[in-house]
């Protein structure tokens, strides 16, 4: 797998000099002990978090898989001689784990199998990978290292035994693999009891586990052998496949012919999708306010892009989410305020006067100052001390705001994601994404999204409601005792129309039934007319009032708790929002990067010198920036000797016009060096290479200029 | 029927031979005539080859073990260096005739060192009075591995002095075999293909205790009449016929039906063995899942097969990316200009397709393309600018991991990597939806 994840230097935090990285090149020092501090017990809490949820998971497939396992030799268990077994040719026993092509995943997944299965099963399993098993001698070789390596893990008191099998190790076959085996299930059946406790939470003759991790990579000649091999002794080595898809699970006819697969009993798990994965982990990490650190809209927005559009891999978002952490502690001084609320406000007192400073600088509470009165503003941006106390109302403030925002977007989704074409997005991080944007209540969406809600039936509404009582009900936001009220209100009257609705039925019956009995096409007319005049003009029902209520109802909860959360003063201290950062580490763009250097070598060199290009060649800039213009204005075919020539004229415009004459028709050696040197370097860059077609000319491997 | 005949062997083994080799009878005698007594010589090397499953291995073994000749048989496939075969072959030897095992290691790099080794051998197990065979089963192998391998053991006889001849099983022909620069000829023995008269007679021969053979021979009557057409494979009969079997009992089970009712067995087990030729055989299902399948009643459907998840979830980029791939694979370079580009020069229709343009470019096969071509139509059907950061190239590696993409030529070639898609319409239009 080739999903490249690019380790950001800042990551290495565990070593003691990391924590100065933190006051290096910040001039404001300020608190970077204690803001590195909060930052890794944050990271620390989440990698627990996102691991737990990982393993909730999984926990589906593993089950699966484990029982599976237990069941795929029980034959071997009880070495039975019916005459169904003896007569059925014994297959491999195969797992077929499809587990999406997200593949940068894959690792974490196979890890904990192999603990679980270690921990359920058996103490055998081998990993193999297939970079490291290009013929079948090197995949044997490989698994009998795991094989014998893994039992002396779990029993190293001999150690002449180790010694004898590094002896053998050069005798890489089958039988020495079952001779192994055989040796270990009896002595392990003849140990003694207290060894019992390891052995008995796995099977008597425990089978061996052989994981492939990446089938696609695999060649066809070593997968084959190796079935091949092992279906031959599968009477005396009870071997267990386990295939690791990335693709489909066509892929394995595609790899096996029939003779080959058909000596296989393959079963199909398949692992969860990582959208639904993604899903989970922004639930738990971002819509809760267990964790004080949030993501802006534009940060949220590109982890998710590089998602959805790139690799389809969550631990890569993570990693994402983790660069978010450290880059925000790091640049962002205030963000030593970013912890739980309590210890926020002890950290408030302990602020000093150029923190306050840094504080009265953020836009947000700039703003905040702009609406006091003007005494007030005084003493605002004069005394520390009041200011402080402001602070610690204002992270309250910022406080109760999560608190509040993640029910009420909760119940928003409950109530959109049941429209037809979900106008404000099926997933609930589209809806986070949309409300954290801007005013949700002014968009377009928002608006069709409510006339849509009008227009939702009964059943509906009434199981809408009943989830959003849920939600409120667990949530720990205190405000809501009202709005869990008037929403049972709510449910008790649409119980009561239930009741009334049967009488209305009655009434628009009986009026059919007068129509069906004036037969004269006059008097029809008439009261069709009638009856379409009094409909238009007809009261709204009891039900369609009620509707109405609930929405705006909702509405109104929106309007309150969703603002935008950069509306909120000080909100800079928990939002991470530089964005441009986060995407120039995670999705660079070295031909872009590699581009600008050549083309505008003072984007990094900073010298003035090289500033003044308005498309022109400077003549100052570095030869190999001369020669890569020089470049771009040629077909793909180069002649080395007219660029040569442009070349010299170039770099000899310094010595201006009166030297030209004496330049023109020789070039000077050192100039000729220079060009043949920034043109090597071109060609080690990969813009030019050696050309066969026609001499004295090289072409060119990227486009654009033609 | 030609009854086994040969004075060297008592009647009565023979007799127990026949029983366990059917339909073989014919190979046999002419075996048992080339082998001869004990103790004479025989040729060389013999070379015996068939269809899969036609018996060699099977009626090599039985001959071997029934008449109890001395002999190792070895799988060429298993010992995969010729180190690991010949080291095999001399400690199956040692173990030969007497029981104890007692494998002490030797160490074994060339041929000549196995043919000293051989020597000793023979002499200390006190077999030089009679011939060893020794058996190289898949003897397709040994001609990927060292050149003088197979040539060597063609004529071991001869290279050790010692009465031993070497028995060849494989699935080719011999012509296949034969080295360029000559070698000694073995004798070849043809194994025909068991006809469906010998299958049938084969497959009933075991059948289980609990019912008559007549029954179990009607079983195999109708497995055959469904499985004929497309298996011909002994085992995965066999295989197919035991997972079946207890769906056909069924009846007489329950009583609905005696074992003489074929017609009604004929009409329960028909359907089911048709749906078993399109699932279980093709393992679509496994054979445990069918299987409780069978015990429980379930609906077929619980169990999907395998080529029903041929949908695979890609990123957004990726996508384009394989239909890039796909188009690029598939269309000339010169329509690319018509196709892609907005604004195109009009193009003659009169002699715009070549004539071998005609054939349709899916009955060709991808062809392939290089990264820069890739990298231009993805640009032109993305509707937004794409840049070409590290991700997207860093996918089409994935995609080359993955195998729906496969790179052409070296892998380590760096400048203009060029490619093929190797994904179907099918995979295209599912991915392109």
């Amino acid at each position: 797998g080739c999903f490249v994840f690019k380790p950001s230097p800042k990551r290495r935090r565990v070593s003691p000099k990391t924590a100065d990285y933190f006051r290096e090149g910040n001039n404001d020092s300020e608190d970077s002990g204690l803001r590195f501090a909060t930052c890794q017990s944050l990271w620390k809490q989440i990698k627990s978090e996102t691991e737990q949820i990982q393993e909730e998971l999984n926990k589906q497939l593993f089950d699966n898989l484990v029982s599976f396992l237990r069941r795929s030799h029980s034959e071997f268990q009880e070495k039975t001689t019916e005459w169904t077994c003896r007569m059925k040719s014994r297959e491999i026993p195969t797992a077929a784990l499809v587990l999406g092509v997200n593949v940068t995943d894959h690792d974490l997944t196979f890890k904990s199998l192999s603990e679980v299965l270690q921990n359920n099963i058996t103490p055998y399993v081998a990993l193999l990978q297939a970079k490291d098993c290009p013929g079948i001698k090197n995949l044997m070789q490989k698994l009998m290292g795991q094989l014998m390596n893994c039992y002396i893990d779990v029993d190293s008191s001999d150690e002449e035994d180790y010694i004898q099998v590094s002896q053998n190790r050069i005798r890489c076959s089958m039988a020495s693999l079952i001779s192994w085996y055989e040796n270990i299930t009896k002595k392990t059946d003849s140990e003694t009891p207290s060894k019992k406790r390891t052995s008995s939470r796995h099977l008597r003759s425990p089978p061996v586990v052989v994981v492939f991790k990446d089938m696609e990579s695999f060649t066809t000649k070593v997968l084959q052998d190796f079935i091949v091999i092992s279906s031959q002794h599968i009477r005396e080595l009870p071997l267990v496949l386990i295939f690791g898809i990335a693709t489909s699970p066509m892929i394995i006819h595609s790899l096996l012919p029939h003779s080959v697969s058909s000596l296989l009993c393959i079963e199909l798990f398949q692992s969860l999708s990582c959208k639904e994965h993604l899903s989970t982990i922004i639930d738990k990490l971002l819509l809760t306010t267990q964790f004080p650190f949030k993501l802006s809209e534009k940060v949220l927005q590109v982890l998710i892009n590089i998602f959805l559009y790139h690799d389809f891999s969550v631990q890569n978002f993570i990693k994402g989410f983790q660069l978010c952490i450290v880059e925000h502690f790091y640049s962002q001084p205030l963000s030593v305020l970013c912890c739980q609320l309590v210890e926020a406000k002890k950290r408030v007192n302990s602020l000093s006067h150029s923190q306050c400073e840094n504080v009265r600088r953020l836009p947000s509470f700039r703003r905040y100052v702009e609406n006091q009165v003007s005494e007030k503003q005084i003493a605002l941006l004069t005394a520390d001390n009041f200011l402080k106390e402001v602070i610690q109302k204002l992270l309250e403030d910022l406080h109760v705001y999560h608190e509040n925002y993640v029910p009420v977007l909760r119940c928003l989704h409950v109530f959109t994601s049941s429209l037809p074409k979900y106008p404000l997005g099926k997933q609930i991080r589209e809806l986070h994404c949309a409300c954290l944007e801007n005013r949700v209540w002014e968009t377009e969406e928002y608006e069709s999204s409510l006339q849509l809600a009008r227009m939702l039936n009964k059943s509906d509404l009434v199981t809408v409601l009943e989830k959003c009582v849920e939600i409120f009900v667990s949530s720990s936001g205190k405000e809501f005792d009202k709005a869990v009220e008037k929403l049972k209100e709510f449910l008790a009257e649409f119980q009561k129309l239930e009741a009334g609705a049967c009488q209305e039925r009655d009434e628009s019956v009986s009026s059919q039934k007068e129509l069906q009995k004036k037969t004269d096409l006059y008097h029809l007319q008439k009261t069709l007319l009638e009856l379409k005049e009094s409909r238009r003009s007809k009261k709204l029902t009891k039900f369609e009032m009620l509707r109405f209520e609930v929405v705006d109802f909702i509405d109104n909860l929106v309007r309150n708790y969703l603002t935008p959360s950069d509306h909120k003063t000080l909100h800079e201290i928990m939002y991470f929002n530089t964005a441009s950062a986060l995407r120039e580490h995670l999705n660079a763009a070295p031909r872009i990067a590699l581009h600008t250097a050549l083309n505008n070598p003072y984007c990094y060199l900073k010298n003035q010198a090289l500033k003044s290009d308005g498309g022109s060649i400077s003549n100052k800039a570095p030869d190999i920036c001369i020669a890569y213009k020089l470049h771009l204005e040629c077909g793909r075919l180069i002649n080395l000797v007219d660029w040569l020539e442009a070349f010299s004229t170039v770099v000899m415009a310094v010595e201006g016009p009166n030297a030209d004459a004496a330049a023109s028709d020789q070039v000077d050696d050192i100039i000729h060096a220079r060009f043949i040197r920034a043109v090597s370097e071109l060609e080690l860059l990969g813009f030019v290479k050696p050309s066969k077609q026609k001499t004295d000319h090289v072409a060119r491997l990227t486009w654009g200029g033609c | 029927m030609p009854n086994l005949e040969h004075p060297a062997y008592p009647a009565a083994t023979l007799l127990h031979l026949e029983s366990l080799v059917p339909c073989r009878e014919s190979q046999v005698s002419m075996l048992l005539s080339i082998f001869g007594e004990r103790q004479q010589f025989t040729f060389p090397s013999i070379f015996i080859y068939g269809h899969t499953s036609s018996g060699k291995t099977y009626v090599i073994q039985t001959l071997l073990n029934t008449l109890r000749l001395p002999h190792v048989f070895v799988n060429c496939v298993e010992y995969f260096t010729s180190r690991l075969l010949l080291e095999e072959i001399l400690i199956q030897l040692q173990n030969c005739s007497s029981e104890t095992k007692h494998a002490s290691h030797v160490p074994c790099d060339t041929f000549n060192d196995f043919v000293r080794l051989f020597k000793q051998a023979v002499t200390c197990q006190d077999l030089q009075d009679q011939t060893l065979y020794i058996v190289l089963d898949r003897a397709e192998q040994l001609r990927e591995m060292e050149a003088n391998i197979l040539p060597a053991f063609l004529r071991l006889q001869e290279l050790t002095d010692r009465n031993v001849t070497v028995v060849l099983l494989s699935e080719i022909v011999w012509e296949l075999f034969r080295p360029s620069t000559g070698c000694f000829e073995p004798f070849t023995l043809y194994f025909p293909d068991y006809s469906i008269g010998h299958l049938q007679k084969i497959l009933s021969h075991n059948h289980p205790p609990e019912y008559s053979a007549d029954f179990y021979a009607a079983y195999i009557n109708i497995l055959l009449g469904v499985f004929y057409m497309v298996c011909r494979d002994l085992k995965e009969l066999q295989h197919l016929a035991v997972l079946n079997f207890s769906k056909y009992c069924e009846p007489v089970v329950r009583g609905e039906a005696n074992e003489r009712d074929t017609r009604k067995l004929w009409k329960n087990i028909e359907p089911h063995l048709k749906k078993a030729m399109q699932t279980v055989y093709l393992r679509e299902i496994s054979s445990s899942q069918w299987e409780r399948l069978q015990r429980d009643g379930g609906e077929l459907g619980q169990f999907k097969g395998l080529s029903a998840h041929a949908h695979v979830e890609l990123p957004y980029y990726s996508k384009f990316l394989l239909i890039a791939a796909y188009l690029a694979s598939y269309n000339p370079v010169r329509t690319d200009k018509r196709f892609f580009l907005k604004h195109h020069g009009k193009i003659k229709k009169t002699n715009f397709m070549k004539k071998h343009e005609k054939t349709s470019n899916h009955l060709l096969g991808p062809k392939p393309f290089p990264l820069d071509r890739l990298l231009a139509i993805l640009y032109s059907i993305v509707d937004n600018r794409v840049a070409p950061t590290a991700n997207i190239f860093s996918q089409i590696t994935s995609l080359v991991t993955l195998q729906l993409l496969s790179m052409v030529g070296h892998n380590d070639q760096l400048d203009g990597p060029r490619y093929k898609c190797t994904v179907s319409l099918d995979f295209i239009r599912a991915v392109a939806r």
